[in-house]
């Protein structure tokens, strides 16, 4: 299935979850955040989440600002 | 003592600084144990996904365990895009609910736009985050962020990055005797004397990014900026002399020394 993954275009395997799509990105990082078509996952149901076909997806960190 | 107590929490520092602009993340960290702060902003943004693998984030270099770490939503020019950020932060931070709110107008002047400030200021406050809000100098504004309920207000001291210092002393001054919480200048320190100066006014705290990120020597700035806000909060404690027009000497002019 088709997703946009931060704003850009992705295929992933159909019955992912988020966890799944965290580990297939490699996502170690123990800062981030999810966000699904501007909803927030909650890192307790990342596990459990499962993508649908064009879902929007953002994940997000901390980076330097003032 | 003297402590600057935000959200329940007493900070021993009256500085606060951002993380943004430093060469990299190894002289942001030195800089900020050069300031001696204990609370740091932090912008957020879309990860970096599929580069570097074991590339480091900055919150590596700058623990949650040591810092306060204050979320802005720099870069938001409506309250919805704020809120949403603020709330993006709290799950990126497992729940901590102290936020820096700044609704920018328009990206040359970077000033903040105080309608969309308000509303996002109310939003917020209804959802038990706790605002530091980034603010004009206007006392009407300010007054009316502290009544919604936030945190803290921080009226700029002129524009961000601008490095100009404060341009309306009168104004900071207005806003701090009419406050009841504290009152931080937050953006326009441009040298040390910019911070002292905000703090013989009587400000609570100063927070600033670029005056330290951008000086030549960042780790030095730093340092001077800690002595800086010290030394301005001693001396509003201390109480300045009143200026007088005429000199008046400091040694007696009884017992001096003259041919007659």
């Amino acid at each position: 299935m088709n997703i946009l993954l931060n704003n850009k275009p992705e295929t992933i395997f159909d019955g992912s979850t988020v966890k799944k799509l965290l580990k297939h990105k490699n996502i170690q990082n123990k800062y981030f955040a999810v966000e699904i078509n501007q909803k927030i996952i909650p890192k307790s149901d990342h596990g459990t989440h499962l993508i649908k076909d064009g879902d929007k997806i953002e994940i997000i960190t901390a980076i330097g600002g003032g | 003592m003297d402590k600057l107590i935000i959200d329940n929490k007493e900070y021993s520092s009256r500085l606060i600084l951002g993380t943004g602009k430093y060469k990299n993340f190894e002289e942001t960290k030195s800089a900020l144990e050069a300031s001696g702060c204990e609370m740091v902003t932090v912008a957020i943004r879309r990860m970096n996904i599929g580069q570097d693998q074991n590339e480091k984030n900055l919150l590596d270099y700058v623990s949650p365990d040591v810092y306060t770490i204050l979320p802005n939503t720099a870069g938001c020019y409506t309250a919805e895009e704020a809120v949403r950020t603020c709330e993006l932060a709290e799950e990126l931070l497992n729940g901590e609910k102290l936020v820096k709110l700044e609704v920018l107008s328009k990206s040359e002047t970077l000033y903040p736009n105080t309608i969309e400030t308000i509303k996002a200021a109310e939003m917020l406050v209804k959802d038990n985050f706790k605002v530091m809000v980034y603010t004009t100098d206007d006392p009407i504004v300010a007054k009316e962020l502290e009544n919604i309920g936030c945190e803290c207000v921080m009226p700029l001291g002129s524009a961000i990055g601008s490095g100009i210092g404060i341009i309306n002393e009168y104004n900071i001054r207005e806003i701090i005797e009419n406050a009841s919480i504290p009152i931080i200048v937050d953006a326009g320190v441009g040298t040390a004397s910019d911070a002292c100066i905000a703090m013989e006014l009587g400000c609570d705290g100063v927070l600033m990014n670029t005056a330290i990120a951008c000086a030549k020597d960042p780790i030095l700035m730093a340092e001077a900026m800690k002595h800086s806000v010290i030394a301005g909060r001693q001396a509003l404690k201390a109480g300045r002399i009143k200026k007088k027009r005429l000199g008046s000497p400091s040694s007696p002019n009884s017992g001096l020394v003259t041919s007659d």
